[in-house]
C-alpha cells in the first residue's frame, strides 16, 4: 500500500501539475514506459531494502502467498494500473500498456536475477541473497530469471484490464484485496480470541496460525466483493448524518457503550503478546494527549518529550525500587503522584528559558533537552544516582495479583493506563473549551496577535509546558512499572518523536486522532514485531505521505481541519470559539 | 492592575531565572577550567592535541552546516535529513576505499592513498547530490507554501525514510574503513602530534569551504541564490527561475555533506545507517551559532563547536572531578545549543532572524 503512495507524486496526479496541455497521444508512449522504469525502481528497491525476502516470512495466505510476494505483486500490478491511468483507449491498447509498463518493471527483476547470479555483493548488500533470487524465480533459480519479466507482464496487463470494468465493480474488487490484505495480516489477532469462544471451528477453517487459509481468503473476497458490489443503500455514515440529532444521539449513547465495554474487554483472552502490545498502544495513547495540549492545543512543538518520560520513570524507580538504587520502597501508587510533580517541576525549568523560541527552533532546542537528558540519565557522572546502563532494576508492579486474574501481567497496565488516558483525555476536553485552552488556541494561530489581545504569553506557555511534562512523567511511570525496571537505554529520541509523530498522523489537537494514531504508528509495528527494522521506514513514509495528502491529519479537529482548508493557517478562522466536537 | 503586578513579577522571576542561568554556565566554564588547569593533569602537549582534534572535527561540522544555512537562508526550513545525506556520502566513500584496498592500490604511497581518497570524495558528492534532490522534489517540492511545521515533519520522515532504507540495504551492521597507512603517519613536527588525516581534511575542508564562498559570491547563480534567500518574491519578479536557485541551493549544500561524510569516515574510520544524526545535529547546531542563513557564520560555528566540544569535556568538567567527561561531550554541544537559542538567537555573525519569521 505504501508503495503506490510513494509512486503517486512522481507519476500519478500529473494533469493538474501539467496543466496547459492536454494529454496527447504523443505523450502516451512515453508515459508508459517512463511509469514503468519508476514501477522498475520500485521493484528493485521493495527486493534490496529487504522487504520482499523478509515479509516473505509471514504468509498472508497459508501456503499460497506471502507478504513479501503480495507487496511485489502489489508494486508490479500498480505499475500497470498507474500506467493506463487516465487513458481513454481501446481494450487491447490498454492491456497492452499495462503489460509494457508492467513487464518493463519485470525485466529489472529478471536482470537482477541474472547479474545477481552472476556477482556475489553479500557481503555488504544481505539482501541480495539466494532467497530473493528464489521469491523472484519461484525458486527456478537462474534457470527462470524470465519469470519476473512475464509476471510483470501479466500483472501489468490485468491491472490494464482492471481499468475496462466498470467504476464500481472496480472499486469492489480493490475493497476485496484490501479486506484480504487486512485480514490476513491480522489473522492471528483475529483467530486467538475466536479460538477461546465457541467459533474456534470457525476459526480453524480460515485462519491458519499466521494469514488465512486458503479456503478463509476465497470467502473473505467473496464476501467483500459481493457485499461491497451488491450493496445499493447509502454509505451508513451519511446515512447517520442525516438524522436529527435527537436520534443521532439515540444511536450514539449505545455504541459508545458497546465501544466502553469492547475497550473493557479487549485484553481478555488475547494472549500475553497481543495484551503487551495493547498496553503498549494504551501507555502510548495516554502520552500523546499528554503531548496533545502542548503541540495540538498551544502548538509548541516539543520534541524533548522524552525527557520528561525519563524524569517520571526514574522517580517511580528509585521511590518504588527494591534493587540496588530505590532509596524508599514506596507503593506504586504513592511514587506516581510524586513523579507527575517532579515531572512537572522539570517542565517549568525547562519550559521557562524557551519561552521566547518559536516553531522549528523549539523543536530543535527541545530535542537538545531530550538528548541532554538521555545523556546524562546514562551517563557515569549520574552512575551512583541512577545506575547509568544497568539502570534500576525491581519496580514492583503496581497491583500484586495472582497470576491467572484479570489483572495479571500487562493486563494491569492495559487498565491502568486506560484510566490514566481517560483522566487525561477529559482533562483536555474540559481544558480545550476553558479559557486556558483558548487562550492555548489562540498561541498557536498567532502568537503576536495573542499578545496583543491580552494573553499572558509566559503564563499560558508554561503551564502548556507543565501539563505536557505532567502526562509525559505518567507516561514514564507507567513505562517504569510495564516493564519493571529503568535503563538509559529505555530513553531514547525515539520516544519522542513517536509520540510526536502519533500526533501528527492521528490529527493535531483531537482526541480519537490520538488514538487512531497510536493504534496505526505503536499498534501495528508492534504487531509485526519481527520486521521492527522496516517499522521507522514506514514511519518516515507515512509522515511525508501524510504531510502531502493530509496534513492535518487522520481525524484532526475541527479548528485543524479549517485551518488547513483555509490554507497555511495565516487567517485564523473567523468563529473559533465555536463548541468543539470530541 | 493587580493582574500586571503578577506578570511583572513572573517576568522579574523569569529574567532573574535566565540571569542565574548565565552565570551558572559561566561559573562552571571558568571554575572548571582553573581548576582543570591548575591541577596539572594535563600537559600543554595534551591541549595542542585537542585544539587540533577540535580544528579537524570543526570542520567538518562547518562543511555539514553549510547545507544547513544555506537550505534555512532559502527556503527557512531545517533540513532535517541533511545529516542523512552525509552518511550517504561516508557509505559511497566506504565502498570507494574499500575496492581500492582490494585492489592493493590504497597503501603503494601517499600518492595512490590521495588518488583514493579525491575520487572517494568526488564519488560521495555525486551519490549525495542526486538524493538530496530527490528528497527536495518529493518531500520538500510539495510543500513549500505549506505552514512551517509541515516540511519540518516531512523532513523528519525523509530522514528515517532515507536511514532506514541504507539500513535494508546495507544490513545494520558497522562498516570499517580500511586503514589508510599514511593517513596515520604524523607530521614531523616535534612536540605535537598532528596525523596526515587532520591535515587533509582540514585542507579539503577549506578549500571546498572557499570555493563554495566564491561561487555564492561571484557566480550568476550564487547571485540568483542569494537574491532568492534574500527576498523570494521580488527575486521572482526580477526574472530569478527560483526553483532552480533553491534546486542549486540543495545540490551545493549536499555535495559538501557527502565530501565532509568521506572526510568524517577517514577520521573516525567507520560508517553505519545512523553515522548521520549526531553530526547532523551538532552542525546544525553550529549553523545557529554562527547565524542560521550566513555561510561564513556556519565555517566560523563549526570551527567553535569542534573546538568547545573537543576541549570542553577536560577543560570544563574534568577540574570538578567528573568521572569519564568524554561521556558528556554531547551534552555540552547540546547545552551550546539549547543557550545560543535562547541567548543569542541570531548567532555569532547572525542575520536578525526577525520575530515573526522564527
Amino acid at each position: 500500500m505504501t508503495v503506490t503512495s510513494a509512486g503517486m507524486p512522481a507519476t500519478g496526479t500529473a494533469p493538474s501539475a501539467t496543466g496547459s496541455a492536454p494529454a496527447m497521444p504523443v505523450s502516451f508512449q512515453r508515459r508508459v514506459i517512463r511509469t514503468g522504469l519508476l514501477g522498475a525502481v520500485i521493484a528493485l528497491y521493495l527486493c534490496m531494502v529487504g522487504i520482499v525476502p523478509i515479509f516473505n516470512a509471514r504468509p498472508l495466505v497459508q501456503g499460497v502467498i506471502s507478504l513479501g510476494q503480495a507487496a511485489l505483486f502489489l508494486s508490479l500490478f500498480a505499475t500497470g494500473f498507474v500506467a493506463t491511468r487516465r487513458v481513454a483507449e481501446s481494450s487491447s491498447r490498454l492491456i497492452a500498456d499495462g503489460a509494457i509498463a508492467g513487464g518493463l518493471s519485470g525485466v529489472a527483476l529478471s536482470a537482477l536475477v541474472l547479474v545477481g547470479s552472476m556477482v556475489d555483493v553479500r557481503a555488504f548488500m544481505p539482501n541480495a541473497s539466494p532467497v530473493l533470487y528464489g521469491i523472484l524465480t519461484f525458486n527456478l533459480g537462474t534457470v527462470g530469471f524470465w519469470i519476473p519479466m512475464a509476471l510483470g507482464a501479466v500483472l501489468g496487463g490485468l491491472a490494464g484490464a482492471v481499468g475496462l470494468a466498470s467504476p464500481r465493480l472496480r472499486r469492489s474488487l480493490f475493497v476485496g484485496l484490501i479486506s484480504l490484505f487486512a485480514l490476513g495480516l491480522f489473522a492471528g489477532l483475529i483467530r486467538t480470541p475466536m479460538l477461546a469462544l465457541p467459533v474456534d471451528e470457525l476459526a480453524r477453517l480460515l485462519f491458519a496460525s499466521d494469514g488465512l487459509t486458503l479456503i478463509g481468503a476465497v470467502v473473505v473476497l467473496v464476501l467483500s466483493v459481493g457485499l461491497h458490489h451488491l450493496q445499493r443503500t447509502r454509505r451508513l455514515d451519511r446515512q447517520f448524518a442525516a438524522l436529527p440529532p435527537s436520534q443521532r444521539r439515540r444511536i450514539q449513547i449505545p455504541l459508545i457503550a458497546l465501544a466502553a465495554v469492547f475497550v473493557l474487554v479487549l485484553p481478555q483472552g488475547l494472549g500475553s503478546f497481543f495484551a503487551q502490545v495493547i498496553a503498549i498502544v494504551a501507555l502510548y495513547v495516554m502520552m500523546g494527549l499528554g503531548l496533545n495540549i502542548t503541540l495540538g492545543l498551544a502548538g509548541l512543538l516539543d520534541l524533548g518529550f522524552v525527557a520528561f518520560f525519563a524524569v517520571g520513570a526514574y522517580t517511580v524507580g528509585l521511590l518504588t525500587s527494591t534493587a540496588e538504587f530505590g532509596i524508599a520502597q514506596w507503593p506504586f501508587w504513592a511514587a506516581v503522584p510524586v513523579a507527575v510533580i517532579v515531572a512537572m517541576v522539570f517542565g517549568a525549568f525547562l519550559g521557562l528559558p524557551i519561552l521566547s523560541i518559536r516553531g522549528d527552533y523549539l523543536a530543535i532546542a527541545t530535542m537538545g533537552f531530550g538528548e541532554i537528558i538521555r545523556i546524562l540519565a546514562g551517563s557515569d557522572l549520574m552512575k551512583p544516582l541512577l545506575g547509568g546502563p544497568r539502570g534500576i532494576i525491581n519496580i514492583p508492579k503496581p497491583i500484586e495479583v495472582p497470576p491467572d486474574s484479570l489483572l495479571a501481567g500487562p493486563n494491569q497496565i492495559y487498565y491502568i493506563a486506560l484510566i490514566g488516558a481517560a483522566l487525561i483525555a477529559f482533562v483536555a476536553w474540559r481544558l480545550r473549551a476553558s479559557r486556558l485552552g483558548r487562550a492555548w488556541i489562540a498561541i498557536r494561530e498567532d502568537e503576536d496577535v495573542a499578545e496583543a489581545i491580552g494573553i499572558n504569553l509566559i503564563q499560558t506557555k508554561i503551564l502548556a509546558y507543565m501539563l505536557g511534562a505532567a502526562f509525559a512523567g505518567l507516561g514514564g511511570a507507567v513505562f517504569a512499572a510495564l516493564v519493571g525496571s529503568i535503563f538509559a537505554s529505555s530513553i531514547q529520541l525515539m520516544v519522542s518523536i513517536n509520540v510526536a509523530s502519533l500526533i501528527i498522523v492521528g490529527g493535531m489537537g483531537s482526541i480519537p486522532g490520538v488514538i487512531v494514531g497510536a493504534i496505526f504508528l505503536i499498534g501495528l509495528p508492534e504487531l509485526f514485531r519481527e520486521f521492527s527494522e522496516y517499522r521507522f521506514l514506514f514511519y518516515g513514509i507515512a509522515l511525508i505521505a501524510m504531510m502531502q495528502l493530509r496534513p492535518e491529519g487522520l481525524l484532526p479537529s475541527r479548528i485543524v481541519r479549517r485551518e488547513f482548508q483555509h490554507g497555511g493557517g495565516d487567517e485564523p478562522p473567523e468563529s473559533s470559539t465555536s463548541p468543539l466536537a470530541l | 492592575m493587580k493582574a500586571s503586578l503578577i506578570e511583572r513579577l513572573t517576568e522579574g522571576a523569569i529574567a532573574t531565572f535566565l540571569w542565574l542561568l548565565r552565570v551558572a554556565v559561566v561559573l562552571v566554564v571558568v571554575v572548571g577550567s582553573a581548576l582543570t588547569i591548575m591541577s596539572g593533569r594535563y600537559s600543554l602537549e595534551v591541549y595542542v592535541g585537542l585544539v587540533v582534534s577540535g580544528l579537524t572535527l570543526g570542520s567538518i561540522y562547518a562543511l555539514i552546516a553549510l547545507g544547513y544555512t544555506m537550505v534555512y537562508g532559502i527556503l527557512r526550513m531545517i533540513n532535517f535529513a541533511h545529516g542523512e545525506i552525509f552518511m550517504a556520502g561516508a557509505f559511497a566513500g566506504y565502498f570507494v576505499v574499500t575496492a581500492s584496498d582490494k585492489l592493493g592500490f590504497l597503501n603503494q604511497g601517499p600518492v595512490t592513498a590521495m588518488i583514493t581518497i579525491v575520487v572517494a570524495i568526488l564519488v560521495a558528492v555525486a551519490v549525495a547530490t542526486p538524493i538530496a534532490l530527490l528528497v527536495e522534489k518529493i518531500a520538500y517540492r510539495p510543500l513549500r507554501n505549506a505552514p512551517r511545521l509541515v516540511p519540518l515533519i516531512s523532513a523528519i520522515g525523509a530522514s528515517f525514510v532515507l536511514q532506514y532504507t541504507f539500513r535494508g540495504f546495507f544490513g545494520p551492521g558497522i562498516y570499517s574503513y580500511p586503514t589508510v597507512d599514511f593517513l596515520d603517519q604524523t607530521l614531523p613536527i616535534s612536540g605535537v602530534i598532528v596525523r596526515y588525516v587532520d591535515v587533509i581534511v582540514v585542507i579539503s575542508a577549506f578549500v571546498m569551504m572557499t570555493g563554495l564562498y566564491l561561487f555564492v559570491m561571484r557566480t550568476k547563480l550564487g547571485t540568483a541564490i542569494r537574491a532568492v534567500s534574500e527576498d523570494k518574491d521580488t527575486a521572482a519578479l526580477m526574472g530569478i527561475d527560483v526553483n532552480r536557485a533553491i534546486v542549486t541551493t540543495f545540490g551545493l549544500g549536499a555535495a559538501m555533506a557527502g565530501a565532509a561524510g568521506v572526510l568524517y569516515a577517514l577520521l573516525f574510520r567507520q560508517v553505519f545507517f545512523l553515522t548521520g544524526f549526531v553530526p547532523g545535529i551538532k552542525a546544525f547546531t553550529a549553523a545557529v551559532l554562527g547565524g542560521i542563513g550566513n555561510i561564513p557564520g556556519a565555517m566560523l560555528g563549526g570551527l567553535f563547536l569542534g573546538q568547545v566540544e573537543s576541549i570542553g569535556p577536560t577543560l570544563f568538567l574534568d577540574g570538578f572531578n567528573v568521572p569519564s567527561p568524554n561521556q558528556l561531550k554531547d551534552v555540552i554541544a547540546f547545552t551550546m545549543l539549547v543557550l545560543v537559542l535562547v541567548f543569542r538567537p541570531s548567532g555569532i555573525l547572525g542575520e536578525r532572524i526577525a520575530r515573526s519569521r522564527a
